[in-house]
C-alpha cells in the first residue's frame, strides 16, 4: 500500500524528536550567533575603519554568494587537520550562524541606512555622544524596520537546516532518509517531513507578512 | 408628395441628449461623491465642468470612461445605456463585451498623460486602433502621421515619451485619443501637470479641435481662459452636485449662486 | 602546500562543472516556467486559480528544498510506478522550488506597473490580452530582472543538494578528491567557494547587464524603419 497510517504513527515520535532535539535548537543557536556576529559585522562596515571594513565587506559578499555544503566541509574537515575538533552539530551552528550573518549585516545595514539624514543631523544639534545616538536612536528605529526581514531569513534559515544531512547530523529529514532506507517506506517518512515544516513555517511567514504590514502603517 | 429634403425619420435624435446621466449616483464606500446626479449634453457640445477639489467632476468623466463603476442610476450615451443593457424590457448590468462596444465611442486624455513607455510616439497612436479597431498597420500609420502633424508633433515620431517634454507628451495623448475617432473626448485636467511654459501648446491644439470638429467635448479644466473661449457651457459643481450652469458668458461674468461666485474669485485671483 | 597533483581528476572535475551548470540552466529554465504559471494564475480575477496558485506556492515556499528533493526522488517513484533519474528528480525540485519563489517576483513585478498605464488602456479600448501583452508585461519585465538573478544565485548555491542523491555534480566530485587524495581538503574546498564565487558574480553580471537592457528598451528603443510605402498613403510629415 501507499500509505500506512500506522507506519506513519510508529516513526512520529521519532521525528518528532529529531525536530525538536535537532532542527529547532540548531535554527535558534544559528540564529543567536547570526545576530550577533551580524551586528558587529555591520557596525564595523559602517564605521568605515580603513583595512577591517573592506575585509569585513570582501568576507560577507563571499559567504553569501557560496553554497552552504561546501561552507559546511571546509569547516567540518578543514578544522581537525588544524587541530581544532568539533562535533557536527557545532560544525552546523557555526556555518548556518556566520553564513546568515552575512544576510543579517546586510538587513542591519538597509536598516541604518534607512534612518533618514535628519535624525543624525538632529543628534548633532544636540551635541548626542555617539553611543547613545547609536543606543538611542538609530537603533532603536532601525529594529523595527527590520524585523520582518530577519524573521523572513530566520525561516529561511530554519529550512536550510537539512543541509546538514551533509555531515550527518541527525536532524529531522536526515531521520526521515533513514527510516526510508531501512524500511523502504518512503512516503510516510519525507510527508511527514514536509507537514512538520509547513505547520512550522507558514505561520511564521504569515505572521511575518503581518508585521511588516502594520509595521508599514505605523 | 416627397417629404422635404432634411426630413429625417429620426427627427427626435436632434433633440435628444447625446449624453444623459440619469441620477446618478457614485459611492465610495461611506462617501458619497455623486448624488442623484441628472446632466444633459448635446452632440457637439463643448461643456467645461469646474468645482473645487472633490466636487465630483473628475468622477462624471471617469463613470464615463468606464473607469469607475456605477453606484446607482443610468448613463446614456447616444441613446443607448452605457453600464446596462437592455434584456427585453429590463436593463441589467452590461458584460464586457457590450462595454467594449460602447466605449469605442469615448475617449479620454489624462492629466497624467500615461503614455505607454515602452513604445515610441507612433506605435503610442497606433496601437489601439490597430489592436481595437482592426485598421490595418498601413493605415493606423497613415492616420498617426497625419495627426502627429496636427499637433505639431512629426518630427517626434520615433522618439520615446521620456524624451519628450510634458507638453508634447500631452499632445501625443491627444493624437492617441483621436485616433480612436471617438465622438466624445474626456479631457481631465490636462493641463495641470505641466509646466506653465507648457500649457499654452497643448491648449491651442485643443482649441483648434474644438473650433475645427463637432466632437463633443467634456472638459476638466482649472484654466478659466480656455473654458470661457472654448465652451458652450459651464456647469460648476460643487459636493458631488452642479451648482450653476450656463455658458461662459452667464457663469464668468454673471454668477447667480454664490458658491460660484466665491470660487471664480479665488480661482481667478491669481 | 603538501604535493598534490590535479591532473588526474581534470576530467572528473570537467564532468562535475558540467552537471553543476547544465542543472544550473534547466533549474532555472523550468523556474522562470513555472514562475510565470503560477504568478499568472495569482492574479486572476476568479478566486478558483488565484487559491490553486497560492496553495501550490506556499506549499513549496513553506517546506524545506531538501524535503522536496527526496521526496521527489524517493517517494515520488512509489506513487507512480516508476523511477525518474536523479538528476533530472533534482533539477525538478530545484525548478519547482525556485519557481515558486520566482511567483511572487512575477506577480509582484506585474502589480507594480502604475495603474493610470491600466487605465490609458481602457481608454483605447484595448482588451485585456493586449493589454498585458504589449503595455504590462514589457513594463513588468525589467522590474522582475533583479530579484530573479538573486533567486538564480541561490539556486547555484543548492546545486549541491544533488550530491545527497548521488548525482556527481562539481560537490560531488570535490568530495571524491578529498577522499582520494589525503591533505587536499583546504585546496579542494577552497577551490570550489572559489569556483562557485565566481559562478554567482557571473550570474550577477548577467542580471546587470540585461536589466540595463531591459532599461534602456523603456527609454530608448532602436529606431524603427517604417515600411509603409503602399502607394498614395500617408501624406509625409512635415519637419517643424
Amino acid at each position: 500500500m501507499i500509505w500506512d497510517n500506522q507506519f506513519a504513527l510508529d516513526i512520529l515520535p521519532r521525528l518528532l524528536k529529531a525536530f525538536l532535539q535537532y532542527t529547532l535548537v540548531i535554527t535558534v543557536l544559528a540564529t543567536l550567533l547570526a545576530a550577533a556576529l551580524g551586528l558587529v559585522m555591520a557596525v564595523i562596515r559602517y564605521s568605515k575603519v580603513p583595512v577591517l571594513s573592506q575585509i569585513t565587506s570582501g568576507f560577507l559578499q563571499f559567504i553569501r554568494a557560496t553554497p552552504i555544503p561546501v561552507q559546511l566541509f571546509f569547516v567540518y574537515y578543514v578544522l581537525p587537520d588544524m587541530g581544532v575538533l568539533v562535533g557536527a552539530v557545532t560544525t552546523g551552528v557555526l556555518v548556518l550562524g556566520v553564513h546568515y550573518a552575512s544576510y543579517f549585516a546586510e538587513v542591519y545595514r538597509g536598516g541604518i541606512e534607512s534612518i533618514p539624514k535628519g535624525q543624525w543631523e538632529a543628534s548633532t544639534a544636540l551635541s548626542l555622544p555617539m553611543k547613545t545616538v547609536w543606543q538611542r536612536v538609530v537603533l532603536p528605529q532601525a529594529f523595527r524596520k527590520i524585523l520582518p526581514s530577519l524573521g523572513n531569513y530566520v525561516i529561511s534559515m530554519f529550512k536550510e537546516v537539512p543541509f546538514l544531512l551533509f555531515i550527518s547530523v541527525p536532524e529531522l529529514v536526515a531521520q526521515a532518509k533513514d527510516i526510508g532506507g531501512s524500511s523502504y517506506r518512503y512516503i510516510e517518512p519525507f510527508t511527514i517531513c514536509g507537514l512538520i515544516y509547513l505547520l512550522a513555517s507558514y505561520p511564521a511567514s504569515v505572521a511575518m507578512r503581518k508585521l511588516e504590514t502594520r509595521l508599514e502603517t505605523t | 408628395m416627397k417629404p422635404p429634403e432634411g426630413d429625417t425619420v429620426n427627427g427626435a435624435s436632434t433633440d435628444r441628449p447625446f449624453i444623459h446621466f440619469d441620477k446618478v449616483v457614485k459611492r465610495y464606500g461611506d462617501l458619497t461623491v455623486l448624488d442623484h446626479l441628472d446632466i444633459d449634453i448635446a452632440a457637439g457640445e463643448k461643456v467645461t465642468l469646474i468645482g473645487p477639489s472633490g466636487s465630483g467632476k473628475t468622477t462624471i468623466l471617469r463613470l464615463l470612461m468606464t473607469l469607475e463603476t456605477l453606484t446607482e442610476g443610468y448613463i446614456w450615451v447616444d441613446g443607448k445605456p452605457l453600464w446596462h443593457k437592455h434584456k427585453g424590457t429590463q436593463l441589467v448590468p452590461a458584460d464586457e463585451k457590450y462595454l467594449r462596444e460602447m466605449r469605442k465611442q469615448i475617449g479620454m486624455v489624462f492629466q497624467h498623460f500615461n503614455l505607454f513607455p515602452n513604445m515610441t510616439v507612433l506605435q503610442n497612436v497606433i496601437e489601439a486602433p490597430i489592436r481595437s479597431l482592426g485598421q490595418s498597420r498601413d493605415q493606423a500609420v497613415a492616420q498617426a502621421k497625419e495627426l502627429l502633424k496636427h499637433v505639431g508633433l512629426s518630427a517626434k515620431e520615433d522618439a520615446h515619451p521620456t524624451q519628450l517634454s510634458g507638453g508634447q507628451q500631452q499632445r501625443v495623448a491627444i493624437a492617441r485619443a483621436l485616433a480612436m475617432s471617438p465622438r466624445v473626448l474626456l479631457l481631465d485636467e490636462v493641463t495641470s501637470a505641466l509646466d506653465p511654459e507648457l500649457v499654452a501648446g497643448v491648449l491651442a491644439v485643443l482649441r483648434e479641435l474644438a473650433e475645427t470638429t463637432d466632437i463633443t467635448m467634456l472638459c476638466v479644466t482649472h484654466e478659466m481662459g480656455f473654458a470661457r473661449d472654448v465652451s458652450d457651457r459651464v456647469m460648476m459643481f460643487d459636493k458631488g452636485q452642479i451648482v450653476e450652469v450656463g455658458p461662459p458668458r452667464q457663469i464668468f461674468e454673471n454668477p447667480e449662486h454664490d458658491r460660484t461666485k466665491t470660487f471664480l474669485s479665488a480661482v481667478l485671483a491669481h | 602546500m603538501k604535493g598534490f597533483d590535479l591532473g588526474p581528476w581534470l576530467g572528473l572535475l570537467g564532468h562535475g562543472l558540467w552537471v553543476t551548470v547544465y542543472a544550473t540552466i534547466l533549474g532555472t529554465v523550468l523556474a522562470v516556467i513555472v514562475a510565470f504559471a503560477l504568478g499568472l494564475l495569482s492574479l486572476q480575477q476568479h478566486a478558483v486559480p488565484r487559491t490553486i496558485a497560492r496553495i501550490i506556492v506556499e506549499f513549496f515556499r513553506g517546506t524545506s528544498l531538501v524535503v522536496q528533493l527526496f521526496w521527489i526522488v524517493y517517494a515520488m517513484p512509489l506513487l507512480l510506478g516508476y523511477k525518474l533519474d536523479n538528476q533530472v528528480g533534482a533539477i525538478l525540485a530545484l525548478g519547482l522550488n525556485f519557481g515558486a519563489y520566482g511567483a511572487e517576483v512575477v506577480r509582484g513585478a506585474i502589480k507594480a506597473v502604475p495603474k493610470p498605464q491600466r487605465e490609458a488602456c481602457t481608454a483605447l479600448n484595448l482588451t485585456a490580452v493586449h493589454r498585458f501583452r504589449r503595455v504590462i508585461l514589457p513594463q513588468a519585465l525589467p522590474l522582475m530582472i533583479p530579484p530573479a538573478g538573486n533567486l538564480v544565485v541561490q539556486l547555484i548555491k543548492s546545486t549541491p543538494l544533488m550530491f545527497l542523491v548521488g548525482v556527481v555534480d562539481l560537490f560531488t566530485v570535490g568530495d571524491e578528491i578529498r577522499r582520494g587524495q589525503p591533505g587536499s581538503v583546504a585546496l579542494v574546498y577552497l577551490g570550489l567557494l572559489a569556483v562557485f564565487f565566481l559562478l554567482s558574480m557571473a550570474v550577477v553580471a548577467i542580471t546587470q547587464l540585461l536589466e540595463n537592457w531591459a532599461k534602456r528598451r523603456l527609454g530608448q528603443k532602436p529606431v524603427r524603419i517604417s515600411t509603409a510605402t503602399v502607394a498614395g498613403a500617408a501624406p509625409v510629415g512635415e519637419v517643424i
